[in-house]
Order: C-alpha cells, then sequence, then structure tokens
C-alpha cells in the first residue's frame, strides 16, 4: 500500500487506536487536512483556538488514560498550542502534537508563517521531532507515542514541513509494531533490596503518613494503593493532583495536604515519623518552607523519574519504578511478613489525628444569606452522587472543588495544577465528555477563568457535548483578590473587572441554556434542573460571595504547622489537641 | 566542586541545544562544552565541565539522563582519569623576546606551528592548569589571541564509555 505523508500520519493514528484528534487548520496542514477528510476512523475536533485543543486533548488523556492528540498548524497555530502543551507537561500528561511546519526548503528563512517549533517547545516537552523525510514519518510517530506514554508521561512535538506531506508523492506505508531506542530506557521494577528496606521501616512506623500523589492515577495504581493503606491501617492524604487515588469518603483519608489542605493532613505530614511518597513530587505548594518540612519523619519515595526523587526534599529510601508493580511487591512483603505496625501506636496516632481533625478546619458559614462557593459545590456533589468527572479552572473555585468534591475514583478530578492555567476547564470538559459521552462532566470555573477559553461554547455545541458549567462568579480573581488582602492590606490592584459579561446571554447566543443562580435556596435546584437536561449545554452563573477565602492556608514560605484557619484554635484547644 | 560530565548523545540536529537549553532553563553553569562525533557516527561524546554541590551534580546527571537523546553518561571526577585541553596561543614576538618564548615553549612541550617576523603560534595541550601556568609565564602585553577547547577526559583502565 503506497501512501503520502499526510496520509501515512493519519493511517498512523488509526494503528495507535486514536479515536479523537483536537485541531485547527492552516496552510502548512492542508495536505495532512485532506487525508482527514478523506477517511472515517480518526475523527476531528475543530475547536476554536488551538490552546483549547490542547486542553481537550489533554483532559481527553487524564480521564482516559490514553494519550490525547492535537494538530495544529505552522506559526501561530503552534504558538497557540504551547501553554496547552506546558500544561500537559507540568502535571506529566501523555499527549502528541502534531504541527505543521514550513517547507523543508524554507526553514530557516522567516518563511511565512514560521517559527521553530521544536526551539520553542523544548523546555515544556518529554521530547521533540522535526522530520525531515516522508520515510521518516511512520517511525517518527511510532516513537512519538512510545515516549509520550511511557515512563514518566509527557507531551511530545512532532513538527512536519508541508512537503514531506505532499499528496503527489506516494511510498509503501509500515507501521513499526514496537520499537526500541537505545537511549531511553525507562525503568518499571523497583529495586527488591530498597523495597525491602520501605517495608520494615513501614512496619516499625509509630507515626506514619502515605502522602499519594498524581504519579498513582498516571501509574494505574489505585487499587494497590487502597490496598497497601487500608492493610497497614495508616491515614493517607494526597496532592492536588492524587485527589481519587485512594477513596476520599474512606475514614482513612485525611484530606489534601498543602498550602490549601487540611488542618489534619498537614500537621500529621509535620509530625509524621515515617513518610511513604507515593508519585508525588514535593512540589512547593505541598511542602512550604523545606527547611522545617517534617522534621521528624524518615521519607521512602516511589517515582519512576529519578530526577524526582531528592530534588528539593531528601529522602532516605529512594525507590526508582512504576508505582504499580513497587506497590503489589510491597503488599506481597507485608503478606509474607509476620510483622505488623504496633496496634498501640497506630491508635495513639489515630486519636490524635481525629483530634485535629475535630476542629473541621473546612467549616464555613452554612447560614449566610449570600450563594457561598464551597456550598454550590457540597450541591453538586449531592446531585451527581459524587460520580461526575470535575474539571476545573484556576482559582479559589479549584480550591474549593478540590476541598468539597471528595473524589472516590481516579481520572474524575481533572485540573492544572503544576501551571495552573486559566482556561483549562471548559476544553478540559469537552475532552472529557467526549471521552465519556452518558457521564455527567462538568466543569468549575471562575468568571475570569472562563473567559479565557470562552469561545469553546461553539465547539461544546457542534460536537454536542452537553458539559455543566458551574460558574462561581464572585466578580472578582478570588485567589488573587485573596493574597492582595492577606499580602497587600486589601490593595486589590487589579484583580477585578468592571465589564463582566451577561453569562446567561452569552451562552444562549452560543446556543445553550443560561441559568442565573442569586439565592442559596435556588443552588440545588438549578443544579438538578442542569443535569436533568441531559443533552444541553448549560451555563451555572452563581453569583457567590465576594469575598469569601480560602482556608486553610500555609501562606508562601511558611511550615506545615503555621497554617492560617478560617477560626484560629483556641490556646486552650491548641494545648488539648497537642 | 568542578566535575567533567561525560556524555554520549545521539548525533542528531538539536542534541546539543538540549543540553544547553537543559542548563540555562535550570540555572546550572556550564565552565566548557566540547562535542565531536566518535568512531561510531551516529553518536556524539560531549565533555561538559561544570560546578556545584553533590545535590545539584546529581541533579545534574539525573535531569541529563532524562533527556530522550542521551545514550549514557558519566561524571569523570568520580574516579580517576585523564584530562586534557588543547590550546592555540598567538604570541606577539621581538627580537627580543623570540628566544624566550621559545624557551618557555620548549619547558611546556608545546610547538610552535606558525611564525611570522613578529608572531609565533603555540600548540600545546594539556591539563587545563598547565595551559594556565603556560599562559601565567607569558608576558601578558605579548599575548595576541588564546583559544582553547575547554577540557576533555578519558577514565584510566580499561573500562570504556560506550554502547
Ligand atoms: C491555585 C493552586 C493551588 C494549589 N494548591 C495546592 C495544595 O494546596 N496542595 C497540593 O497538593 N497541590 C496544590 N497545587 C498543585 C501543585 O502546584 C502541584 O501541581 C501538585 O502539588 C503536584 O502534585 P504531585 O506531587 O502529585 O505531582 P504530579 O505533578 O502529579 O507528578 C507526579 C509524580 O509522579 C511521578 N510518576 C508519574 N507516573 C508515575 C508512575 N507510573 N509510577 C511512579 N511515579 C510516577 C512523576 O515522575 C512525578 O514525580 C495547587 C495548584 C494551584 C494552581
Ligand atoms: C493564564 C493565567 N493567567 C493568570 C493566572 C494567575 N491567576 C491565578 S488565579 C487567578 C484568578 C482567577 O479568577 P477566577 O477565575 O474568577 O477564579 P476565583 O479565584 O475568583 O475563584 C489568576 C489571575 C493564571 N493562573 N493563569
Ligand atoms: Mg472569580
Amino acid at each position: 500500500m503506497e501512501l503520502s505523508g499526510g496520509e501515512i500520519i493519519v493511517r498512523c493514528l488509526k494503528d495507535e487506536g486514536v479515536e479523537y484528534i483536537f485541531g485547527y487548520p492552516g496552510g502548512a496542514v492542508l495536505h495532512l487536512y485532506d487525508a482527514i477528510f478523506q477517511q472515517d476512523d480518526v475523527q476531528h475536533i475543530l475547536v476554536r483556538h488551538e490552546q483549547a485543543a490542547t486542553h481537550a486533548a489533554d483532559a481527553y488523556a487524564r480521564a482516559t488514560g490514553k494519550p490525547g492528540v492535537v494538530l495544529v498548524t505552522s506559526g501561530p497555530g503552534a504558538t497557540n498550542a504551547v501553554t496547552g502543551i506546558a500544561t500537559a507537561y507540568m502535571d506529566s500528561i501523555p499527549m502528541v502534537v502534531i504541527s505543521g511546519q514550513v517547507p523543508t526548503a524554507v526553514i530557516g528563512s522567516d518563511a511565512f508563517q514560521e517559527v521553530d517549533m521544536v526551539g520553542i517547545t523544548r523546555p515544556c516537552v518529554k521530547h521533540n521531532f522535526l522530520v525531515k523525510r516522508t520515510e521518516d514519518i511512520a517511525e517518527t510517530m511510532k516513537k512519538a507515542f512510545y515516549v509520550a506514554t511511557t515512563g514518566r508521561p509527557g507531551p511530545v512535538v512532532v513538527d512536519i514541513p508541508k512537503d514531506i506531506t505532499e499528496p503527489g508523492y506516494k511510498i509503501p506505508y509500515h507501521y513499526p509494531e514496537s520499537i526500541h531506542m537505545r537511549s531511553y530506557n525507562p525503568a518499571v521494577m523497583g529495586h527488591k533490596g530498597q523495597i525491602k528496606k520501605a517495608v520494615d521501616l513501614l512496619l516499625l512506623a509509630k507515626r506514619p503518613i502515605i502522602y499519594a500523589g498524581g504519579g498513582v492515577i498516571l501509574g494505574e495504581a489505585s487499587e494497590e494503593l487502597t490496598e497497601i493503606t487500608r492493610m497497614l491501617g495508616f491515614p493517607i492524604t494526597n496532592t492536588l493532583m492524587g485527589l481519587g487515588s485512594f477513596p476520599a469518603t474512606d475514614k482513612q483519608f485525611i484530606g489534601m495536604l498543602g498550602m490549601h489542605g487540611t488542618y489534619e493532613a498537614n500537621l500529621a505530614m509535620h509530625e509524621s515519623d515515617v513518610i511513604l511518597a507515593v508519585g508525588a513530587r514535593f512540589d512547593d505548594r505541598v511542602t512550604g518552607k523545606i527547611a522545617e518540612f517534617c522534621p521528624y519523619a524518615k521519607i521512602i519515595h516511589i517515582d519512576v523519574d529519578p530526577a524526582s526523587i531528592s530534588k528539593t526534599v531528601m529522602v532516605d529510601v529512594p525507590i526508582v519504578g512504576q508505582v504499580k508493580p513497587v506497590l503489589q511487591q510491597m503488599i506481597d512483603l507485608i503478606q509474607d511478613s509476620k510483622m505488623r505496625p504496633s496496634e498501640e501506636a497506630l491508635s495513639a496516632w489515630w486519636s490524635q489525628i481525629d483530634n485535629w481533625r475535630s476542629i473541621d478546619c473546612l467549616a464555613y458559614d452554612r447560614h449566610s444569606e449570600i450563594i457561598k462557593p464551597q456550598y454550590v459545590i457540597e450541591q453538586l456533589y449531592q446531585v451527581t452522587q459524587g460520580d461526575a468527572y470535575i474539571t476545573s479552572d484556576v482559582g479559589q473555585h479549584q480550591m474549593f472543588a478540590a476541598q468539597f468534591y471528595p473524589f472516590d475514583k481516579p481520572r474524575r478530578w481533572i485540573n492544572s495544577g503544576g501551571l495552573g492555567t486559566m482556561g483549562f476547564g471548559l476544553p478540559a470538559a469537552i475532552g472529557a465528555k467526549l471521552a465519556f459521552p452518558d457521564a455527567d462532566v462538568a466543569c468549575i470555573t471562575g468568571e475570569a477563568s472562563i473567559q479565557m477559553c470562552i469561545q469553546e461554547l461553539a465547539t461544546a455545541l457542534q460536537y454536542d457535548t452537553p458539559v455543566k458549567i458551574i460558574n462561581l462568579n464572585n466578580r472578582y480573581m478570588g485567589m488573587v483578590r485573596q493574597w492582595q488582602e492577606f499580602n497587600y492590606s486589601g490593595r486589590y490592584s487589579h484583580s477585578y473587572m468592571d465589564t463582566i459579561p451577561d453569562f446567561v446571554k452569552l451562552a444562549e447566543s452560543y446556543g445553550h441554556v443560561g441559568i442565573r443562580v442569586d439565592k442559596p435556596e435556588q443552588v440545588k435546584d438549578a443544579i438538578e434542573q442542569a443535569f436533568a437536561m441531559k443533552d444541553r449545554t448549560v451555563f451555572l452563573d452563581f453569583m457567590t460571595d465576594r469575598e469569601e477565602n480560602v482556608y486553610p492556608m500555609i501562606e508562601a514560605g511558611k511550615a506545615h504547622h503555621d497554617m492560617k484557619l478560617r477560626v484560629a484554635p483556641s490556646a486552650k484547644t491548641e494545648r488539648e489537641l497537642a | 566542586m568542578r566535575h567533567i560530565i561525560s556524555i554520549l548523545i545521539e548525533n542528531e540536529a538539536g542534541a546539543l541545544s538540549r543540553v544547553a537549553g537543559l542548563f540555562s532553563a535550570r540555572g546550572y553553569n556550564i565552565e566548557s562544552l566540547t562535542v565531536a562525533p566518535t568512531e561510531d557516527s551516529s553518536l556524539s561524546r560531549m565533555t561538559l565541565v561544570t560546578r556545584g554541590n553533590d545535590h545539584i551534580i546529581e541533579q545534574i546527571t539525573k535531569q541529563l539522563n532524562k533527556l530522550v537523546d542521551v545514550v549514557k553518561l558519566i561524571d569523570l571526577a568520580e574516579a580517576v582519569h585523564i584530562e586534557r585541553e588543547l590550546m592555540l596561543v598567538k604570541i606577539h614576538t621581538t627580537e627580543n623576546s623570540r628566544a624566550e618564548v621559545k624557551r618557555l615553549n620548549d619547558i611546556f612541550r608545546g610547538k610552535i606551528i606558525d611564525v611570522t617576523a613578529a608572531s609565533y603560534v603555540v600548540e600545546m595541550t594539556g591539563p587545563s592548569d598547565k595551559l594556565d601556568a603556560f599562559i601565567h609565564a607569558l608576558d601578558p602585553d605579548s599575548i595576541i589571541e588564546v583559544v582553547r577547547s575547554g577540557p576533555t577526559g578519558i577514565s584510566r583502565g580499561e573500562k570504556g564509555l560506550h554502547l
């Protein structure tokens, strides 16, 4: 079978089992678009801005575990995709981005719509390729998928000059079954001796804690994590990216840790003697002040990327490998061992944790006459029975979602953690809905974030992806305003906009349903109504409390035991808690 | 501490910029960098001199290893090794100074590879500190140009860095 370069790319996608490709056409990719036109194996989703293509593909990957695929033209198409590529890179999301490039003969001549895509994306991709010959396309595509999805996943860019997709030049097509790259051999199994050491340490722990992150979800190891946590009876906390890796409604779950984590999770970290860190990367939002991070703890760290280990925090037992087999090996060792963690020590530890829990650090004013953002999320949880795919933008609403929507399953919580990209939520919801058309999908957003990719309401209509937009409209860039309240004496420099659109009308003009909600007593009904409209995208615009803050908060540069709470515990309570 | 990291990397367009980009993006310093293809033309060998405490060097080697094009690397400073640098120096000479420059060159086992009425070009290889010493021994006003390759190195003994 002889195919042109353009046809080869599309055929490679089919052979990789790609369902959707998110893209936007332009001069450099016209041959490719013509090849897409002539087949129906891979469905193209036309977004309204290339950034959205990357976010939608990224969310498709987060929801399914399969790589997301993007197609953009050269120059501005390629640069528009960069934010989304960096977003995927920071959260280790597998993605293949095909970018058009000017013809090989004019590369480097400042040709029309030329940018050095390989150069621009180098610092925010796992790897990238510039393909120069039609003959190299199939193998490069195979490498791209292989690199994107193995080891620590990440985005890979394949830059394709226009001339190598020329329809007139056809060559035999062969897609390699598998590929070997001598320079790329990601670890799988962990070191046995280290795993044994880790298990010994865990079984002797008196104040242990499991700190699990996005790597558990990326590595499909929620079952193993749940099993080992239950077996050991230890408290477990999740990073923002790890939410859903362990059932959040389980008693052993003590909430998210870090800057906006719970009182109990942060204090348990601080007081712990052994930490099992699983697929988490000791991000600064998690550790706070490094010098005072977990002063009493011996740390075990499982991570597939050796560079994540001892990067910011020195660890005692590093284990390089995939979480899934490593946790399984640990489970087997514990099962074979006669030792069990000291029940006495554990029960003392749990009663300490329950004391911390008792201050109810997430409590908020439930009798307010104004809609509290937390209340909206709680109602959303009720209506969707905790089983929706929730995407989010960036800001206070994101933190409220993380705190008030307990995820019991992995891959349900889809947000930009590492880069914190406003504009992520809506295209992400479309990507998730395409992946799971029968599931409930909601995008929790703020009036500032939603405007960064609002144009995707058109995409949602075109491809019939009925998602529900939960806009927590506080008429402020709330997260920015909160920092300005705390650190700049309330000088709200440019953290609000005078001209917020009428979102109801806006939704309607895009062909959707818009509902404005002003009163707490309308919240539940509105959400129910929205989800009852199974085949409509609904924009719910909640007028929320303008000055609500996210608590607890560890301010930048402070340590875990130095949290700002909504209601500070009295000195007496503090003594009792200690 | 000073470290000499020796890297086998795919001989592909852009491989060098991945390494250089990594150092600038992460704020590591590069004192020198040399690159050339090896006996296997699909591979390049890079020798990179950097400074940092153990923690930084560990991160540097991990981050380098993470680059998909990097096949293998070693930190030569971790074991006994040989280090050589090539230097070319153009020296202004006068009737009076010619003999002295020639004598210095002989002491340092250099080679005079170009001669004009008013200049010599000296070629010299050796560990970097020997080259420094030669430069210091010259009259600073006589130096027209110094070109140094930066160090390259190899470990002692029969083991080698190869596929
Ligand atoms: C406004 C805002 C506030 C935030 N506040 C908080 C907060 O309070 N608390 C918080 O936790 N975060 C917070 N974040 C998110 C934070 O910035 C980081 O994104 C997050 O903490 C990183 O999560 P993680 O450590 O789980 O790492 P991830 O980024 O998910 O990285 C995963 C790690 O696992 C490894 N890995 C991947 N796959 C595997 C595998 N198969 N096997 C083994 N290892 C694997 C990777 O190498 C990596 O080291 C906030 C973000 C924003 C935007
Ligand atoms: C693209 C981008 N620009 C700027 C920021 C900085 N930033 C973080 S949160 C935030 C405000 C978000 O406001 P809104 O969407 O209304 O959410 P709220 O905090 O009010 O819930 C800003 C500007 C960012 N994260 N991303
Ligand atoms: Mg807002």
